[in-house]
């Protein structure tokens, strides 16, 4: 036993003469210190690694026997779900990740806006979190074409036509994308092409960035106090924990609790009522008959809703560009004092309370076939939406807060 | 914090009810029973001898369906496989498209997946609904799918029904009356017997649907036992190291 326990030892040495092994361990996991008052919104992070992994990895085998090809993609979609062994079980944990993953991302981002984890010093960590979103909507799009249904295929073809829109070179432009003048097999090909080698390179190498911008500037907590300044006479902070093993084990925990619920979705659940899987995507792609109701998956209804409610197409593109790529600038929006919600004030909670209403029921919206009433609400919540980011820079200045403490409170 | 959470499962239940809520007629619930192999044997039996011969479900094999629904290969061979003589060969409808579409206006779709795209409750209401009307070509429309081109090739099970409409103050249909079905012709089975075969047939469907249906729920149950018993190693494991967390 101690032969190999020094066997191994010397493996581990000899690396570390020749790359900064125990520097690297030490620097992101043994000794990267984090706040030890972390409470439920703190494992989305992680749990959006999971979901990554879960992803590339499924991914990876279902490329195994997926074929890209207007022709077979449909049926080998139905190959994977019979003939190919535990192929459903694979196909479902992606299915279900896709909607897993932006779950656990909007409650990553509605961490930071609790607690005000993009105000000074994590912009750019803010910023680089938010890019991967947009990599990550890409990704969803791309890959909800490649079963080859008639959701998939019109989603598709809705979607692209937007680009349309814009003047002067919008023809040109969605005519690029497509390589074709409607959505077809050219389509196919580079969208799987897009989805299975370009964008997840994108997503994992600005995951990458984000957790070293992280680890850099520190995690923020509830409290929103900077543990980094109330530090022991050892240089460390008190208020601070190693990642390695506290965080380790706690967010195994967390872990182990999100499967129980990604095993019941993907094995008692899969379709999800019809919000991770549509019934219309069972009915192979079919340029010549057009569904009645055309809706994008849940996560991008929001924004659909948006664009929706604006009577004209170009201002609606350009608005629905804009309720994603606003939350670029919350940095620079936040005007406040505090960063937690714990210490700032009503008008914050009120508007941010209504923002998370409106966002609810955008969602909502955009999956219902418009009516007169529903295109008056929609525009009333997309208003509500744009004026929660607009209106900071006065709210958020003028809104009383409460003393911030030295230390963090929690346990 | 709590309160946060409070607001947001609400939130989230109810966007799932909104989601749950369908369109169109209210139909009957199909409680098809999958764990009923029997059943789903009379339901592959209907299935070859009455939708085979202009449906395919070319996703499916027979010596799949041996295996699923407890049946020997010779049993399939015998009573099941009219369109090929191989085992492993898919279920492949007897007539050629191009002449099924010459002869319906349209070609009969595939049924590997119209389970999950139609649903259970929506197949079950439609071999229900089947009534005479003597201007369609095939001598019959339906009142869950109006104007289908498929004929009712169970008619000698269910019999002929007709359409009535009863008028009433609070007409609930576009002419005014409340619209049901009358059995005209009586057929074979008495109408508990017919609702009991097409409850077999949609089975059979749900489970060419999904194959995996038959077991991916009893295998999802021991995932989550498995992981909720990881769950404490995991927690215990948690408590003690942070014992020192003060």
């Amino acid at each position: 036993m101690n032969a190999v326990v020094k066997q191994l030892t010397g493996f581990r040495d000899w690396v570390d003469e020749r790359f900064p092994l125990i520097q690297l361990w030490n620097d992101h996991m043994g000794q990267y210190y984090a706040p030890k008052n972390f409470n439920f919104w703190y494992y989305f992070g992680v749990l959006s690694i999971v979901v990554l992994a879960i992803q590339i990895l499924t991914g990876i085998w279902l490329t195994m026997n997926y074929k890209p090809d207007a022709e077979l993609a449909f049926a080998s979609v139905e190959y994977i779900m019979r003939d190919v062994e535990w192929g459903w079980l694979i196909r479902y944990m992606h299915s279900t990740g896709a909607s897993a993953f932006f779950i656990v991302v909007y409650l990553h981002m509605f961490r930071a806006l609790l607690y005000g984890s993009y105000q000074k010093p994590r912009e750019l960590l803010w910023v680089l979190g938010m890019f991967t979103y947009l990599a990550l909507m890409a990704e969803a799009f791309l890959g909800y074409l490649l079963p080859w249904g008639q959701m998939s295929f019109w989603g598709a073809q809705v979607i692209i036509s937007l680009f349309g829109a814009i003047p002067f070179v919008g023809e040109t432009l969605s005519l690029w994308i497509r390589g074709d003048f409607v959505v077809s097999d050219i389509t196919l090909n580079r969208f799987f092409s897009l989805h299975v080698i370009a964008v997840p390179l994108a997503i994992v190498g600005l995951v990458f960035l984000h957790i070293i911008a992280l680890h850099e500037v520190g995690s923020n907590n509830p409290d929103g106090v900077e543990i980094k300044k109330t530090k022991g006479p050892d240089g460390k902070p008190v208020d601070g924990i190693p990642f390695h093993p506290y965080y380790t084990v706690k967010d195994s925990v967390g872990v182990i609790v999100f499967l129980v619920f990604f095993a019941g979705v993907v094995f008692f659940a899969p379709e999800f009522g019809g919000w991770f899987l549509e019934a219309n995507n069972f009915i192979p792609a079919n340029p010549l008959v057009t569904p009645e109701h055309i809706v994008p998956v849940w996560y991008f209804t929001p924004f659909y809703a948006i664009l929706r409610a604006v009577p004209d197409k170009l201002i609606g593109v350009l608005l629905m560009g804009a309720a994603t790529n606003i939350l670029f600038l919350l940095p620079w929006l936040d005007r406040s004092p505090v960063k937690s919600i714990r210490y700032r004030g009503p008008i914050f909670k009120t508007a941010l309370t209504l923002f998370v209403i409106s966002f609810i029921s955008l969602g909502y919206l955009g999956t219902q076939n418009p009516t007169t009433v529903t295109t008056w609400m929609a525009r009333g919540f997309s208003v509500i939406y744009f004026g929660f980011f607009l209106l900071m820079p006065f709210y958020s200045k003028m809104d009383s807060t409460k003393p911030v403490p030295d230390r963090v409170t929690d346990k | 914090m709590r309160r946060i959470l409070c607001i947001f499962a609400v939130m989230c239940w109810s966007a799932a009810a909104f989601g749950a809520g369908g369109h169109g007629p209210a139909l009957e619930a199909a409680n098809v029973d999958l764990a009923n192999k029997t059943s789903l044997q009379r339901g592959a039996r209907l299935f070859v001898n009455y939708c085979v011969s202009c449906h395919s479900a070319s996703y499916m094999r027979f010596n799949r369906i041996a295996d699923d629904l407890g049946l020997s290969e010779e049993a399939v061979q015998t009573n099941l496989m009219f369109t090929t003589d191989k085992i492993g060969d898919v279920m492949q409808a007897a007539m050629p498209p191009e002449d099924a579409e010459q002869w319906f206006g349209v070609a009969p779709p595939d049924l590997s997946v119209i389970a999950r795209s139609r649903g259970p409750d929506w197949l079950y209401n439609f071999f229900l609904s089947f009534y005479i009307d003597e201007s369609k070509p095939t001598g019959v429309n339906n009142r869950v799918f109006k104007d289908t081109a498929m004929p009712h090739v169970l008619w000698e099970q269910q019999g002929l029904q007709r359409l009535v409409t009863t008028n009433d103050d609070h007409g609930e249909s576009a002419s005014g009356g409340i619209e049901h079905l009358e059995m005209e012709t009586p057929g074979k089975l008495n109408p508990d017997e017919y609702k009991q075969a097409v409850r077999d047939l949609v089975g059979f469907l749900v489970y060419v649907g999904e194959p995996a249906k038959l077991v991916r729920y009893r295998i999802g149950f021991w995932v989550i036992v498995f992981l909720l018993v990881l769950l404490i190693p995991a927690y215990l494991m948690k408590l003690e190291y942070w014992k020192d967390v003060h």
